[in-house]
């Protein structure tokens, strides 16, 4: 296979070595871990172990971490979970996110919107995609009736770090039940879950360099939710399913790897990450960098580089960047391959135009100043292409 | 080459795009959403969900066309372009029927889209040609390219590609014309293409149901006015709205009187103004003289009159005819009449399978009488 710059690693990265061989190795193991036998007991002991290792790297305790088939799973758990619960015993049809969620929040929220009835308050951001602690404070000045606040620890696409430990106070403080989206954020800043002490988090394996569809959310033990599957009850009543025991160890050995190398990982991005965003702006001097220009990781994701080109539309940009053997993303949620205006550049006051002309680079630790030379020298003439192709396409009616 | 194939996620643009790769082309494929997205998510003040416009047909098509390229292990890629689509294909389409003529949409989507906008995208990125899954030829001539039929007669889509241009056609590949229906689809059986038993498409593709009249009703609103009979001007019923009708349309009249010979009637003639169809006898759409504006060249321009054959709808019969382009518009004298020919439709003219060029209908008449 040719050789790819491969600049996408938010949307998935590789296994690390640690993860793959555990994964492997767990792999020729057989039993169902809910099972009483002794084949059973050797899946359970691996799945405990990694719940264990799990709860140790985050500072929280084993039994709040329910394993799940992912992200996706987790977001819906949460806020789905805590709102059916909320107002099955209180009668409460509240909830309070961010404008600037992934769709994996974002689309329960509008569906509980639409089809039950919940009330949603959208938390404005700022230009660079921060909420707006004000709103957010005057929105809990009355609590009543709040099922769930939730607001992601990290964008997914503009990399903006958000104040998730202030907000976690505000909530504690107003008795509302928060949750945070941290599938961007580990392995890339700081996470004591124990000092946050939010009431559900978000994580997924395959972002970490763990295998596919699984995940986890951890979920205060002595919070109660409505589960999203019903069934054999197999995590503590909240999620049901036969558990993946390969997958849930590869999941742990890399959390292990991300939680362990976080900081020096965060060194080794941010240098890349001004290099590539220094080689662009030199290169394509009307670029437009997105999010905040931060190098600390409360500002910023590390790995993150999201650039509007105007004139450009990203698509083709995409398109051309592929051609030139360089993986990179839109950013944004595809319809069927048409990405759509980023409801989150929208969301920071850009118009559909710029949300439109937008690529996301995103570099892990395995990415090279080669990796990031590349693209800088790649664009240019992608750029003056797309544009040429843009304005093609606004001459002829 | 560096080839852009224009993939809808049917047989035939599949088909093209694995002839193409096994040409040797370096050949990406891209699927053409045209179909409006509806707007508006349920949400007040929060983000619109893309759930809104996650559309059903188009959808599934993508999703056809994305499997054959990826069969084929070529890039494949989206692109949006209902909004060029609503405003050059759809809306003319309704403006032309506000002025009670008949549009042919694919001509216009041709026209304007496919082998404009996305030619000239295609060309703005690099690429050499766009391919599509057309049953007609490019075929090369003394003069440069030619437009042919295809050589399936029931398939052949060589009068919707006739308004292309020389320009156009010299980065036009057509990689199925030169085969028929059937070899098509047992070619793409033996692709094991997943698509190669889908139905072939007939509608226009944003009138899925085929309903036209009630599309057209529906955003033009209705003007309702009388049904007349031809040369008594006899009142024979009501209609909805003149744009509803085509000119040689048969059924659906709900006249009350039948005509006293028993013979059907038909609708002979449309007038926006005063809201009336008139219906009459079948001969009374016989038309024997065309004159046509909007004319383009596919091949050398014609400057002296000459005898050739003319098609004016797209699946039907060439007719012979005198063709005179001396002027601004194309005159166009059939050797033996045409029926139901409306203004807004498309003539081709041919010499032999090679298209000349075309032009649209303004006017029709009878000159001679049979
Ligand atoms: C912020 C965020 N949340 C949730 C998800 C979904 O995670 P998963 O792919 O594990 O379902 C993603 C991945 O795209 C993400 O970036």
């Amino acid at each position: 296979m040719e050789q790819r710059v491969y600049l996408d690693h938010a949307a998935t990265t590789p296994m690390v070595p640690a993860a793959r061989e555990a994964w492997l190795q767990q792999s020729a193991e057989f039993g169902n871990p809910s099972s009483l036998h002794a084949s059973g007991r050797r899946q359970r002991q691996a799945v405990e172990e990694a719940r264990e290792l799990i709860a140790g790297l985050l500072g929280t305790r084993p039994s709040a971490v329910v394993f799940t088939s992912g992200g996706t799973e987790s977001d819906n758990l949460a806020v789905k979970g805590l709102f059916w619960r909320a107002r099955a015993t209180s009668g409460a049809d509240r909830v309070v996110t961010s404008s600037i969620e992934h769709h994996a929040v974002l689309d329960p929220i509008l569906w509980l919107e639409a089809d039950q009835g919940a009330q949603v308050t959208w938390l404005p951001v700022d230009s660079v995609g921060r909420i707006d602690e004000d709103v957010l404070a005057a929105t809990l000045a009355d609590p009543s009736g709040v099922a769930v606040c939730s607001v992601m620890w990290a964008n997914n696409e503009v990399g903006t770090v958000q104040p998730v430990h202030r907000i976690a106070e505000a909530c504690r403080a107003a008795g509302v039940p928060f949750h945070t989206d941290a599938v961007q954020a580990l392995g890339h800043v700081p996470m004591d879950l124990g000092e946050l002490r939010a009431d559900a988090v978000t994580l997924s394996s395959h972002k970490v360099g763990g295998p596919f569809g699984v995940g986890a959310l951890v979920l205060d033990p002595g919070l109660a939710l409505t589960p999203v599957l019903h069934g054999g009850g197999q995590e503590r009543e909240v999620r049901s399913g036969t558990l993946d025991a390969p997958s849930i160890v590869g999941f742990a050995a890399a959390v292990e790897h991300a939680v362990k190398g976080q900081e020096q990982r965060a060194f080794h991005l941010v240098t890349l990450r001004e290099r590539l965003i220094g080689g662009v702006v030199a290169s394509v001097p009307d670029v437009i960098v997105n999010g905040d220009l931060g190098t600390a990781p409360d500002e910023r994701l590390p790995g993150n580089v999201h650039l509007s080109f105007p004139g450009c539309e990203g698509d083709l940009l995409l398109m051309l960047l592929d051609a030139a053997a360089i993986d990179c993303s839109t950013g944004s949620a595809c319809t069927a391959g048409i990405p759509e205006p980023s409801h989150v550049l929208m969301a920071m006051g850009r118009s559909e135009e710029q949300a439109r002309s937008s690529l996301r680079f995103s570099l892990s630790e395995s990415t090279t100043e080669a990796d990031v030379d590349a693209v800088v020298s790649a664009l240019p003439g992608a750029v003056e292409r797309a544009r040429r192709a843009g304005g093609a396409r606004a001459q002829v009616s | 080459m560096r080839v852009l194939a224009a993939m809808s996620g049917g047989v035939d643009s599949s088909v093209a795009a694995a002839r193409l790769v096994d040409a040797g082309h370096e050949v990406v494929g891209v699927h053409l959403a045209l179909a409006a997205k509806s707007s508006g998510g349920a949400s007040t003040a929060g983000p619109a969900s893309a759930r809104a416009s996650r559309g059903c047909c188009t959808l599934d098509d993508a999703r056809d066309a994305r499997r054959v390229a990826d069969r084929l292990g070529i890039p494949f890629y989206v692109w949006d372009m209902s909004e060029r689509f609503r405003r050059d294909v759809v809306d003319d389409f309704l403006d032309e029927h506000r002025l009670g003529r008949t549009p042919n949409p694919c001509i216009r989507c041709n026209e304007r889209i496919k082998f404009a906008a996305v030619l000239d995208r295609a060309i703005a990125m690099d690429f050499d040609a766009v391919a599509t899954g057309h049953y007609a030829q490019v075929v090369a001539g003394p003069h440069g390219p030619e437009l042919h039929r295809g050589v399936d007669p029931a398939k052949d889509q060589s009068y919707v590609l006739g308004v292309l241009q020389r320009s156009q056609l010299e980065r036009v590949l057509l990689p199925i014309g030169g085969d028929d229906k059937a070899t098509i689809r047992a070619e793409a059986q033996r692709r094991a293409f997943a698509v190669a038993q889908k139905p072939d498409s007939h509608d226009i593709c944003f009138i899925p149901d085929g309903d036209t009249a009630s599309f057209v009703l529906a955003r033009l609103g209705g003007a309702p006015g009388t049904i007349v009979e031809a040369g008594t001007g006899a009142t024979l019923g009501t209609h909805r709205g003149v744009a509803t009708y085509t000119i040689g349309q048969r059924r659906g009249l709900d006249l009350r009187t039948p005509a006293p010979d028993g013979a059907p009637r038909y609708v002979v003639a449309k007038d926006v103004a005063t809201a009336t169809v008139t219906v009459g006898p079948a001969e009374l759409l016989d038309v024997d003289l065309l004159e046509a504006g909007a004319v383009t060249w596919t091949g050398l321009p014609l400057d002296a009159p000459v005898d050739l054959q003319v098609q004016v709808r797209a699946h039907g019969e060439a007719v012979a005819a005198r063709i005179d382009a001396s002027g601004a518009r194309l005159r166009v004298e059939l050797a033996t009449p045409v029926r139901g020919v409306a203004c807004g439709q498309s003539v081709v003219v041919y010499d032999g399978t090679r298209v000349v060029g075309s032009g649209t209908i303004e006017a029709t008449s009878r000159v001679a009488r049979a």
